[in-house]
């Protein structure tokens, strides 16, 4: 019964750590709390799901489409609502602000085209298989779950520790001002970050998608809360963090629900978060931020 | 007064301060020079509580006062400028001045609310006393204008009077004459060795040698985040390390 | 203008009646929002953005409705202690997180915000997700504009006042602040409190109209709708939230016709603002075009 939970918290909770590893890479590079982010997971839930059910695209080639969807729109939300407000010198909550009306606007867009009904994916697009290793049964879809989100965690730590842009969003989430005087180019790292973390946002919410076999336009702001929770859990912008956050918080859900109550679920999120404010503010992994005199 | 023992601090590994000692007495005018990035400026935010110190213990009249938050610090008496001019610049010069003395007001809220007598009565008075401030910096017709208007001098010049508002004992000035003309310079030179005289000690960061010889009455010299020489301008001027380390160099630049 | 009035007599007190039959609800809502817009303003004075504005209106909702119900309580009473309910919530929430630099409050309130949610619906005191229906129909216009006048009160009050000072100059610089002897934490503590406090009476006021009150209405949405308010109209002086919240209330009716796509809008608005209006419809500026305006033609007299 236990090790049957831990296998669904890892399903749940590696989708947590794929949404939410995005949402800290932003915040790493761009320093923004992007709560639009929410949005562009629900866009590309919903892109899966045309992908799938209007060009019978098979499971890969639809995530690749709601990547590709999300990260236009991620890129298109920077582009629009937080690059202007990066050039002068602006409150420091302007550009969160400024994702707040960017993620009203998708939404409210999204439940005019779709309602507030569930869409599904068509019946046994993931075949209802499931194997069992010793006393864990794991599903088919489960594991095309934790397969899919943890190649593509794996795949962005590659990019970033491997490849010469990889070190470039590096530099710049060190010091954008030292990376822009070693000739970096700062503004398209920030276009490239936002594109690539809203496609994992988007890949998230077709993983999601499929785990509760239901899409709707309203799916953005449990996840946004969680992702929150995840961050803060983690450390902000933390990589590592952002996974081992997802997954704790994955856990939790499961173990709360399995053993406590379900009711209570989706303020799970926000108790880790609170506690973790009050006894580590700078998350499992994090240092003491300190301020800059 | 002030004592700095052994102050070690690391940024993600890279030691930016290591093991800076230096001891300031009452009264003096104590200078602290030294190149771009020895870390002058770190000294400071340390002693102010902005930055925590790796290691090491500062002593402040005879309590220490590390790792306190710099709101302790300021209530102990020690007040300071920054290098990158930082008024409010939204608010009057007046308003600005009444920020720093925000401890010398007592009334409480509800004199607030019903505005009463109390309230009014100690406003006017602390109005007045931040007016005597900002004479001595040569504000005062200015009073009312938003900070932000200011020129870059007369901005260092109300930063220098609204850290005074805080009544302190120990006033840090962190490179006062930055981008000041010769003029502006001399004018400052003078009113700092006022307020020295009005019983505030002082610790400076400059690079204009000018102003530290003609001011101060101690100098300490860092380089790469160590103290590699002290004592009087004229012995300082003298030393080689220093005229290697940083004015040879600034000579050369200049 | 006063010849139309002796002219039409019966006809002026019927349409007046009928005015306030048909918009009394929306003129009680544009006094409740203003001081929800006020609520989120004492934060935002202080550099701080609470997203969790509306879960203490919904508290304090709850609070003064359920006391009213069963306990029978006093209408003033209740609304008290429907402010002082988010109050103490809001100073356990608030000593842990506003040590920490802006954006902590807005992710810690905005998770707040759904927790309180989340209560409401699964909790048989507040009638899960039926809310509470029957809410006492107590308020009156003029506890609205009494209760409002005494918030804008306070703020005048609060404006030249050392408390006033410390939360601007937290605004504008909060190390430099700390560097002058302000316990920064301390004044954003009480100010996100106070905010709690309006945001809660706010809700009190609002239960005993409605009669009826539900979890839906204190999420995450009407949370935007309040920074709205306050972005929109500016944050620099009292009079911008009101303003901005007095607008919104209206407008939705003119932008009815936009059926589910109308919550783009206040979307839409926020980001406008942000981008191009970032201190909002109300700031010195306009007023100083304004008094530019009137001194131009006091001249030509």
């Amino acid at each position: 019964m236990f090790l049957q939970q831990i296998a669904n918290a890892l399903a749940l909770g590696s989708v947590y750590a794929l949404f939410a590893i995005g949402f800290t890479l932003i915040f790493g590079v761009l320093e923004v709390i992007t709560l639009a982010h929410g949005a562009v997971f629900m866009v590309g839930a919903f892109a899966g799901l045309i992908a799938v059910t209007r060009f019978n695209l098979g499971i890969i080639p639809a995530i690749l489409t709601s990547m590709l969807a999300s990260g236009l729109l991620g890129f298109i939300i920077d582009f629009v609502a937080v690059r202007p407000l990066r050039k002068k010198k602006y409150h420091h909550l302007a550009p969160m602000i400024a994702t707040i009306g960017c993620a009203t606007i998708i939404t409210s867009i999204s439940q005019g085209i779709f309602g507030a009904e569930a869409y599904r994916f068509p019946f046994d697009f993931v075949p209802t298989k499931s194997y069992e290793i010793g006393d864990i049964q794991l599903t088919l879809l489960q594991l095309v779950i934790i397969g899919i989100s943890f190649s593509l965690m794996i795949m962005l730590i590659l990019l970033l520790k491997r490849t010469k842009w990889g070190k470039a969003v590096r530099a710049v989430a060190e010091n954008r001002r030292t990376a822009a005087l070693l000739g970096i180019p700062v503004e398209r790292v920030f276009q490239i970050t936002s594109f690539t973390s809203s496609a994992l946002g988007g890949a998230a919410g077709v993983l999601t998608g499929l785990n509760f076999n239901a899409i709707h336009t309203y799916m953005g702001g449990p996840i946004l809360h969680r992702g929150i929770a995840v961050i803060i859990l983690g450390g902000m912008g933390d990589i590592r963090g952002a996974m081992a956050g997802g997954l704790i918080l994955g856990f939790s859900e499961i173990m709360s629900v399995a053993y406590i109550s379900s009711d209570f679920r989706d303020a799970i999120s926000f108790g880790l978060l609170f506690l973790i404010l009050l006894i580590r503010p700078s998350g499992i992994f994090g240092k003491v931020p300190e301020r800059k005199g | 007064m002030l004592k700095l023992e052994n102050i070690a601090k690391d940024f993600g590994g890279l030691r930016v301060l290591n093991g800076v000692s230096f001891e300031i007495s009452e009264g003096q005018i104590f200078g602290l020079i030294g190149p771009n990035g020895a870390g002058k400026t770190t000294v400071f935010n340390i002693i102010s509580g902005l930055l925590k110190p790796s290691s090491g213990r500062i002593i402040f009249n005879k309590s220490d006062i590390t790792n306190q938050p710099p709101h302790v610090v300021t209530e102990q008496g020690i007040s300071r400028t920054f290098q990158n001019i930082r008024v409010f610049e939204d608010m009057s010069l007046l308003e600005n001045i009444l920020v720093g003395m925000h401890r010398l007001f007592s009334y409480s809220s509800v004199s607030m609310f019903f505005d009463l007598p109390k309230k009014k009565k100690e406003e006017k008075q602390l109005r007045e006393k931040a007016m005597d401030i900002l004479s001595i910096v040569h504000l005062t017709e200015k009073a009312d204008l938003k900070a932000g208007g200011l020129s870059y001098g007369e901005q260092r010049k109300l930063e220098l009077a609204r850290a005074l508002a805080t009544e302190p004992k120990l006033l840090l000035i962190d490179e006062p004459a930055a981008g000041m003309n010769p003029a502006e310079t001399e004018e400052l030179m003078n009113e700092i060795k006022l307020i020295n005289k009005n019983g505030y000690t002082i610790c400076l960061i400059e690079h204009d040698m000018k102003v530290i010889m003609g001011i101060c009455g101690y100098v300490a010299v860092m380089n790469f985040g160590e103290i590699i020489a002290e004592g009087s301008p004229e012995e300082i001027r003298k030393e080689k390390l220093v005229i290697e380390a940083y004015l040879g160099k600034d000579e050369k630049s200049a | 203008m006063e010849k139309f009035q002796r002219g039409k007599g019966n006809g002026l007190t019927d349409l007046i009646t009928s005015f306030w039959q048909t918009y009394n609800t929306l003129i009680y809502t544009i006094f409740v929002h203003g001081m929800l817009a006020l609520s989120i303003y004492i934060t935002l004075a202080c550099g701080q953005l609470s997203l969790g504005n509306a879960a203490f209106m919904g508290i304090g909702a709850y609070t003064s409705a359920l006391l009213t119900m069963k306990m029978n309580a006093p209408f003033g009473l209740s609304l008290i202690a429907g402010g002082m309910m988010p109050a103490a919530v809001a100073l356990i929430i608030g000593i842990p997180t506003l040590r920490l630099s802006g954006v902590y409050l807005a992710m810690a309130t905005l998770g707040f915000g759904e927790v309180v949610r989340v209560a409401f619906l699964n909790m048989s005191i507040t009638g899960g997700s039926l809310g509470l229906n029957g809410v006492p129909l107590k308020t009156e216009l003029w506890h609205l504009v009494l209760v409002i006048g005494i918030f804008i009160y306070f703020f005048i009050r609060l404006r030249d006042s050392r408390f006033g000072r410390i939360l601007e100059a937290i605004n504008e610089d909060e190390v430099v602040a700390s560097v002058m002897g302000i316990k920064t934490t301390y004044f954003k503590v009480w100010a996100f409190t106070i905010g709690a406090f309006i945001a809660g009476v706010a809700g009190g006021l609002n239960a005993h109209f409605t009669f009826f009150i539900s979890p839906r209405e204190y999420g995450f949405e009407p949370a935007v709708d309040i920074l709205t308010f306050a972005i929109l109209g500016g944050t620099r002086t009292l009079w911008g939230p009101l303003a901005g919240s007095t607008v919104l209330t209206t407008l939705p009716e003119l932008f009815r016709f936009l059926g589910p796509y109308r919550l783009a809008v206040n979307g839409l608005i926020l980001l406008l603002v942000v981008l191009y209006l970032p201190n909002g419809i109300v700031s010195k500026e306009t007023f100083k075009n304004i008094k530019k305006i009137f001194n131009g033609s006091g001249c030509l007299n």
